[in-house]
């Protein structure tokens, strides 16, 4: 395979030696941009370089998300690490071993071609060389573009893609260590943030003798404040009894929780395609909708950040080093060449939440406290009530339908907020209470040939004749929100997907049956006749028994991997999960075991997103701001999942992170309706919901 | 005021109040961050460790009603444990990780062999939000043959 267009990693990072490092003493570094946020990219990335390098994976030493040492790949997000990181790691180390053949080629005075590389040491046939890695480092440059013009190995050649190499990160994190929770400056000082209740709100007074009295100091600059002392337990008690006074912001209330108050706002208007002629009489409709997510994280946000007067350093877990360090030099002012931003890991965030505000808060109070390092961590209430959350979303579909019931004519109307508040710093806390906030800025979504915000997944896979997607996306929403696994995805499959069993009821044709009428993608195809064989389609009873099984199908981004999940539950007050099947094509697979582990992760978490999960709003801001009002699945309420990986050949590998969120809602959804006889359109399907559902439809 | 205990199979002798928080104490006193701060409320089950073998909450205990006992943080939980943590994958992120294995150790300190059911019902106060909960049940079945006699 020869690559005739470099991917945009590599046209960003272009020099081998951003990627590439030969260590003395026998070992390797690699330098990647994406950073490890729990799925096992680090490993992945490794598996690959060391398939390509011929050397064992334990002379890997990974570099991650470091400004000072690793090339700019942007964001970890949107299951992009592999197909775009992974594609760069691919060439440049297949060229770094070609390089070094070449090399001992000259040395040897013999043709490349009866050379090989063993473990970094070049052989000849069956014969070491005496030539290796280490050995020829000197000789060989790499101070030097990639051309991306050497042959990668064909799938047939791996040896190492394509096993289950086991996550370099997890005994460590086993054994106490791990995170950067865990990391201690000498002379750190420990802070805490006074976060305001609303957007918007002003800092009246803080008393800074209570806060004093407590042992720790004060620090304030606009409306931004925090406490700080030199020990955790002393700041934590400064937080408790300090009393900030706020005032104004932008007022809220429950009637905001759910995705119906965001139609109709003001919001910036875009659409694409063309839908057809039918006119709005003759079509069929149903709103779906998803309320505001919680990235949930594990572990509160974190951060350490140093100054020395000249030079400030940043820890944080990010998902974007490069981003967030542009948006430091923003915040303080200092170029950016005089910032490092360096990645250690946190909680899996499943998107943007605190990380980044808990960084730029660290770094406004190491510029004024130079030479100290300072630690800034949240608490779980401000993980939940500061964080920017998951927009919630309202989808509509409209459909005109064939004489057999098929969709010919495809409309979807979208109302949500900013699904990427992270580019912009208006929407970052501590740029909110600068004492002169940056102007508000039209926040925008990705473009829809980008993947979309908002627009993610809302053109079917199915063919469905002309179809038409119209966004609104509403600016001023209650809460901040920017970026959730999937962005639009999971809200746009659900619709998509529920919307379709309601359709194939109608025609009385049964739901896998009649989205096969519809599909001709065979990739799609077969992922959905793999799932409903596992689930033993074939046997699915009558509805409106109180069990039910439902299934959904979804192409992540329509480019990414293909996922199809079949759920089986059982409903009376409340839903009870009873087996999920799920088949997936994700193209060639670099980690099984890694994808299997994504994969139901990403259905499990769905699955709690669908029957559980809500951002309450009060008065004084967010309400849910603990695990007791803000519930996800537990132990008890998880059923047996199997999962199958089909076999894809050597089509390229593709990113499964978020590609089961979508479908798992959808099955859900449908497995209900299915139970029920009744629909439930609007997540999360609480008692109230299915007591409604049942009520409506009986 | 000082309190004396065991932890990790070692006296120990904490100098202060005997109010500090436990959680506190292992992690920014004595280095330890096998217990992880999640809420410090008691609530998602980071922190655990044992106390006389029993799993309770780090971030909600006192360190003065410690006096004499027996404390255990995921540091110190049998090797078996970590072990089938490992070869089941069963981990995404890991940051529940810690309380997962404590509260396994909890488990198979007082139960030989345990069924499915009563590892769900060990765990269930344990949140993960990477929904890597199969893999962790399986990991602590495969801990309980590892351990049984
Ligand atoms: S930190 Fe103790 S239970 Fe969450
Ligand atoms: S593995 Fe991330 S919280 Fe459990």
């Amino acid at each position: 395979m020869i690559a005739n267009t470099l991917p945009k990693s590599l046209q960003d990072n272009p020099r081998l030696d951003q990627w590439i490092t030969i260590l003395p003493g026998g070992g390797v570094m690699l330098r990647v941009g994406k950073v490890e946020i729990g799925q096992g990219i680090t490993t992945a990335l490794a598996q690959i370089a060391a398939e390509e390098l011929d050397i064992a994976p334990g002379r890997l030493v990974v570099t991650a998300g470091d400004t000072a040492a690793a090339p700019d790949e942007g964001t970890t997000t949107g299951s992009m690490s592999v197909e775009m990181s992974g594609g760069a790691v691919r060439l440049v180390c297949a060229e770094v071993r070609g390089l070094f053949l070449a090399a001992a080629a000259g040395r040897l005075e013999r043709s490349v071609s009866g050379l090989s590389v063993r473990d970094g040491a070049v052989m000849a046939g069956a014969v070491a060389t005496g030539l290796n890695y280490w050995n020829l480092a000197g000789a060989v440059p790499l101070a030097r573009e990639a051309t991306g013009a050497v042959s990668v190995k064909p799938q047939s050649a791996h040896r190492l893609v394509g096993t289950d190499m086991p996550r370099r990160d997890l005994a460590l994190k086993l054994s106490g260590g791990g995170f950067l929770h865990d990391m201690v400056l000498p002379g750190m000082a420990h802070a805490r943030v006074l976060h305001p209740p609303l957007i918007g709100a002003r800092l009246e007074a803080v008393d800074a003798a209570v806060i004093e009295r407590a042992g720790a100091s004060v620090f304030q600059h606009g409306n931004f404040a925090a406490v700080l002392a030199g020990s955790a337990a002393v700041a934590e008690a400064a937080l408790a009894v300090a009393r900030p006074v706020w005032s104004g912001g932008a007022a809220i209330g429950p009637v905001m929780e759910e995705a119906g108050w965001l139609v109709g706002r003001e919001a910036i208007h875009s659409h694409f395609g063309v839908a057809g002629e039918a006119s709005p009489g003759d079509r069929i409709r149903a709103v779906y909708t998803r309320p505001y997510i919680s990235h949930g994280t594990l572990g509160p946000s974190v951060a350490i950040a140093e100054f020395d007067g000249a030079r400030l350093v940043i820890w944080s877990h990010s998902q974007g080093p490069y981003p967030l360090r542009r948006h430091v030099a923003a915040l303080t002012g200092l170029a950016e060449t005089a910032i490092t931003v360096r990645h250690a890991q946190g909680a899996g965030c499943y998107g943007h939440n605190g990380a980044d505000d808990a960084a730029l808060e660290a770094a406004l109070l190491a510029l004024h406290h130079p030479g100290r390092p300072i630690r800034v961590l949240w608490t779980r209430a401000d993980e939940f009530a500061q964080e920017p959350v998951g927009t919630a979303m309202s989808v509509e579909i409209a459909a005109a339908l064939d004489a057999a019931g098929r969709p010919v004519d495809w409309t979807a109307t979208i109302w949500s907020a900013p699904h990427v508040g992270r580019m912009f710093a208006a929407n970052l806390l501590p740029f909110q209470a600068l004492p002169e906030p940056p102007a508000a800025v039209a926040m925008v979504d990705p473009a829809p040939e980008g993947g979309g915000g908002a627009s993610r997944n809302s053109v079917p896979i199915y063919d469905v004749g002309p179809c038409r997607v119209d966004v609104h996306l509403v600016q001023r929403p209650p809460v901040r929100t920017s970026a959730l696994r999937g962005l639009g995805a999971l809200p746009n499959v659900f619709a998509i997907e529920s919307f379709l069993d309601e359709l194939a009821e109608r025609a009385g044709v049964d739901p896998v049956e009649y989205r096969l009428s519809i599909l001709s993608d065979a990739r799609a195809r077969r992922v959905l006749v793999a799932a409903a064989e596992m689930a033993r389609w074939a046997r699915r009873g009558p509805a409106g028994t109180g069990a039910g099984l439902g299934i959904g199908l979804g192409r992540y981004k329509n480019k990414s991997a293909f996922a199809a999940v079949a759920v089986a539950l059982e409903v009376d007050t409340e839903v009870r999960l009873r087996r999920i099947w799920c088949s997936v094509d994700a193209g060639l697979a670099i980690n099984p075991d890694g994808i299997r582990n994504q994969v139901e992760g990403g259905i499990i978490q769905a699955a709690s997103m669908t029957l559980k999960e809500q951002v309450r709003l009060g008065s004084e801001g967010i309400a849910s701001r603990s695990w007791a009002e803000y519930p996800i699945l537990r132990f008890s309420e998880i059923p047996p999942i199997e999962t199958v990986l089909l076999d894809a050949g050597d089509e390229p590998p593709l990113g499964v992170g978020e590609c089961t969120m979508g479908p798992t809602a959808a099955a859900i959804g449908n497995a209900v309706a299915h139970a029920l006889g009744a629909r439930i359109r609007d997540m999360p399907f609480t008692r109230e919901r299915i007591a409604a559902a049942l009520l409506a439809g009986g | 005021m000082a309190t004396t205990f065991t932890l990790n199979g070692d006296p120990v002798t904490i100098e202060g109040a005997p109010t500090a928080l436990l959680l506190d104490v292992l992690r920014n006193g004595l280095g330890l961050t096998g217990a992880r701060y999640g809420c410090g409320e008691e609530q998602c089950g980071a922190c655990l460790v044992l106390v006389d073998g029993v799993a309770v909450h780090a971030c909600g205990r006192e360190v003065g009603t410690l006096a004499g006992r027996d404390v255990v943080t995921a540091e110190g939980v049998p090797e078996v444990i970590r072990a089938a943590f490992i070869a089941e994958q069963a981990a995404q992120c890991g940051y529940c990780s810690s309380g997962m294995i404590v509260a396994a150790a909890g488990l198979l300190g007082r139960v030989v062999r345990p069924g499915r059911d009563e590892v769900v019902a060990a765990l269930d106060g344990n949140l993960c939000r990477c929904g890597s909960h199969p893999r962790i049940v399986a990991a602590v079945l495969r801990a309980a043959e590892g351990m049984a006699p």
